[in-house]
């Protein structure tokens, strides 16, 4: 799914600086704990979360994730867009809830990403 | 290829900057061109570690040791030590305080995280003297 598609379908603004229409995910996650995301295994993802500070970027960089989202009406701090902006990390913020932003993307065709490294 | 070394400071609570120095080694593993899920569980692991440095132990050193095939990350701090590591290494166990956990961190999978993304992991603490995490990841597993 193209990043143009998640802002409309979640009625996102987009808060970085930087070309971000084409640029495609291929599965998200949500989550405001930080390694909870960590344990997600896909690369080119999406992160969905409500933690406003730079360690949703510094987290999404680890993973190779494209876009952060930012749920439940939250404006995102300086530092992390400008950090963001830094890393070619697209932020996007929606007034959405979790829940529903996370259902929203799945019944667009959005899917969860596989565990590889989960113990069963 | 030559084995290349690098140190990191990580600095005591600094929130903004944890992670910068699993960053700049990400950039390097990358630069140096090894494959892109290798590159991503050692950083993760190596992050891990770092926000743990930065939460419990007043920040530290990471020595990084680079070479063809593994790269052997080496967190030294001087904080409380971990009492129990078994415990430590359970899923869901930790100490982290409640703004911690507003932060984003705190969950008790950091340590269960790295030995899941590492091939090797070596715990050493003692209570009140720090502690030292040294996690190697080889190009060729997992």
């Amino acid at each position: 799914m193209k990043l143009k598609q998640v802002e409309k379908i979640l009625d996102a603004t987009v808060c970085t600086n930087f070309p971000y229409e084409d640029i495609e995910v291929s599965a998200a996650c949500g989550s405001d704990l930080m390694s909870d995301a960590l344990a997600f295994g896909e690369d080119k993802g999406l992160l969905l979360t409500g933690l406003n500070n730079p360690q949703s970027i510094r987290t999404a960089e680890m993973m190779d994730i494209s876009c952060v989202v930012l749920v439940r009406g939250k404006e995102p701090d300086e530092s992390l867009v400008s950090l963001a902006n830094e890393k070619q990390i697209v932020v996007m913020r929606t007034d959405n809830l979790m829940f529903t932003s996370c259902g929203l993307l799945y019944e667009a065709g959005l899917s969860g990403g596989k565990i590889p490294y989960a113990s069963s | 290829m030559q084995v290349l070394k690098q140190q990191h400071n990580v600095c005591a609570n600094d929130f903004a900057m944890a992670g910068a120095a699993s960053a700049a080694v990400k950039k390097t593993l990358n630069q140096l061109g090894f494959p892109s899920a290798f590159v991503r569980r050692t950083s993760i692991a190596m992050y891990e570690g770092e926000i743990n440095m930065v939460i419990h132990a007043d920040g530290g050193t990471a020595d990084v040791e680079i070479a063809e095939d593994y790269v052997k990350i080496t967190l030294t701090d001087k904080g409380p030590g971990i009492a129990d590591i078994d415990l430590a290494m359970q899923e869901g166990w930790s100490t982290a305080s409640e703004s911690v956990r507003e932060l984003g961190f705190g969950a008790g999978m950091g340590l269960p995280n790295i030995k899941k993304q590492s091939d090797e992991l070596e715990v050493i603490s003692v209570a009140g003297e720090g502690t030292t995490l040294i996690i190697t990841t080889k190009v060729n597993e997992q």
